[in-house]
């Protein structure tokens, strides 16, 4: 198999306008307004398609087709009253949430969220300004992305053991268990496809998928594909494996005590870390974005194509229980994973 | 600039978080300020240009045994503070001395930073993880070696620990094979 080297990715990056520090802040920007913009907008739309799948209409009352519930919800969420308990350690309870929202956001800045684009001229102050599609391309970008995701998991943690509530710890140690559990098979999974490209960077994997259908990465690791898909939803807390905020067992797990916008943070951090498992899915398996023509418009097909999966499957599938969530682990993903990290040196080797 | 700003904030709150850590009786404080100090302390690494030395900081501390620690917190009480035993002021005095002495090593390093050379410089146009990767499998293979072997002891006897009584279950009754005979046994009672 080719290997892609770092001199093909030099030519690749050369025709890109210079990045400016004006540039990076307008991206980031962008990425905050928009991501949590579509977190909200993306409750609506899993309540209207969960509707869908079960043959009800969803909210309906609000606006037009319920599309104004998404602003009733804002509002009741930044009204209501921020309640702390009274035996809770107060400072962590309160910071846990921010952990939340800031490592899923931390972690989009690493991944090619949008097209890149330049402002138009005419636009005062920062017309002419170049805005990347990665706010930081760290050329270990895959790493750093799960790595943040992996720091995210002090947010349930923290919240879980700063609430002085049983189901809250019972959640937190799920999440523990569950997301540690998990990385490893995330890690191992993306190593296949890492190892045939020989790179870290998400512009190196966009690369070596350049030109057509046929060279996605996801026909050469389908298994690696589908392990990575299953490892995601455990680690942004999707049905089948939500098992950190399982209502029939633990109440809410770590959003027991939570209320109001501290709990709308929990709620945003999630949508934005399937936002980013989306992407990274996209990116590495799915061929990824192209700079031409239409190819923006692709990735947000590919993106869309994801999130809408993780919503089809919630409309599906039943929980787990949490030792078939371990069995599945370590019994299930993980040997496959490790067997298909060492097909697929074998095969390169040959 | 940026990297200068960077660096004194970071190094502010790093110390001010680890000695949170060592100061506070609270189990959630000391181990929530552990946990953000290490990540403050790949913010170094990332600085200094060595993305994969701290995302791999990031992974391994932060994310795997920091978390390790916080998993071992679940079985206290977190929200209350722990008695601590007093140290005998000997061992203080000893140990306060020799990292004042320490430090002052440290401050009075740059002094001769001519002597200090880079063995393993970087390459040009390579990146990180494969710069990290040649050395580490040429100059430094037996000792990643010995560490590989020392790891697989060290999961081989956790499994072994953890592993005793495996065949047991915690949750159900041994006596009783079948739910039948646990219908039996209730109905009986």
């Amino acid at each position: 198999m080719e290997v892609v080297s770092y001199r093909s990715v030099e030519t690749f990056v050369q025709h890109i306008p210079e990045v400016t520090a004006l540039g990076v802040w307008i991206k980031a920007i962008i990425i905050l307004a928009v991501i949590s913009a579509i977190a909200g907008f993306g409750t609506y739309v899993e309540r209207k398609v969960l509707a869908f799948m079960q043959r009800r209409l969803g909210p309906m009352h609000v606006g037009p087709y319920g599309l104004l519930q998404i602003i009733a919800d804002g509002i009741k969420l930044f009204t209501k009253e921020d309640i702390v308990p009274q035996n809770a350690n107060k400072f962590i309870f309160m910071v846990a949430p921010v952990i939340t929202a800031a490592t899923a956001f931390i972690a989009l800045a690493a991944v090619p969220v949008f097209p890149d684009f330049t402002i138009p001229e005419w636009i005062p102050v920062i017309g002419g300004t170049f805005v990347p599609s990665i706010a930081a391309d760290l050329n270990i970008g895959i790493l750093f992305v799960l790595g943040m995701m992996a720091a995210g998991l002090y947010g349930p943690l923290l919240a879980g053991m700063a609430q002085a509530n049983k189901w809250g710890l019972i959640g937190a140690a799920r999440t523990a268990v569950q997301f540690l559990s998990y990385e490893v098979v995330t890690g191992l999974s993306i190593l296949a496809p890492i190892m045939i490209v020989g790179s870290l960077s998400f512009v190196d994997f966009n690369a070596a998928q350049a030109g057509g259908i046929a060279n996605w990465l996801v026909w050469k690791q389908p298994v690696a594909f589908v392990l990575f898909l299953i490892a995601g939803f455990a680690e942004t807390n999707r049905t089948p494996f939500d098992l950190l905020e399982h209502e029939a067992e633990v109440v809410s797990g770590y959003a027991t005590e939570y209320s109001g916008m501290r709990w709308g943070m929990f709620f945003i951090g999630e949508y934005a870390n399937m936002i980013t498992i989306s992407v990274i899915a996209a990116v590495v398996f799915l061929g990824g974005y192209s700079a031409d023509g239409m190819g923006w418009l692709w990735i947000m097909l590919k993106i869309a194509f994801f999130f809408m999966l993780m919503l089809w499957v919630r409309a599906a599938w039943p929980h787990v229980r949490p030792d078939q969530l371990m069995w599945l682990c370590w019994k299930v993903l993980m040997p496959i994973a490790v067997i298909n990290v060492v097909i697929t040196g074998i095969v390169m080797m040959v | 600039m940026y990297e200068a700003i960077a660096f004194y904030l970071f190094s502010a709150l790093t110390i001010g978080l680890f000695l949170i850590t060592v100061m506070s009786k609270n189990v959630l404080y000391a181990m929530t300020s552990l946990a953000a100090g290490m990540v403050l302390i790949s913010g170094f690494f990332f600085i200094l240009g060595a993305d994969f030395l701290g995302v791999v900081q990031l992974i391994v501390y932060v994310g795997a045994v920091m978390a390790l620690y916080s998993f071992a917190m679940m079985f206290f009480d977190a929200t209350r503070d722990i008695k601590e035993k007093n140290t005998p002021a000997a061992l203080v005095f000893l140990l306060g001395g020799l990292s004042a002495l320490v430090l002052v090593l440290i401050f009075a390093g740059p002094i001769h930073s001519d002597a200090i050379q880079a063995l393993y410089p970087m390459h040009e146009g390579v990146g990180n993880a494969q710069d990290v990767g040649i050395v580490l499998f040429t100059k430094y293979l037996v000792p990643f070696e010995v560490a590989a072997v020392m790891l697989l002891v060290a999961m081989i006897a956790g499994i072994i620990l953890a592993g005793k009584k495996m065949d047991q279950s915690l949750t159900k009754d041994t006596s009783v094979d079948d739910a039948d005979e646990i219908l039996k046994q209730k109905d009986a009672k």
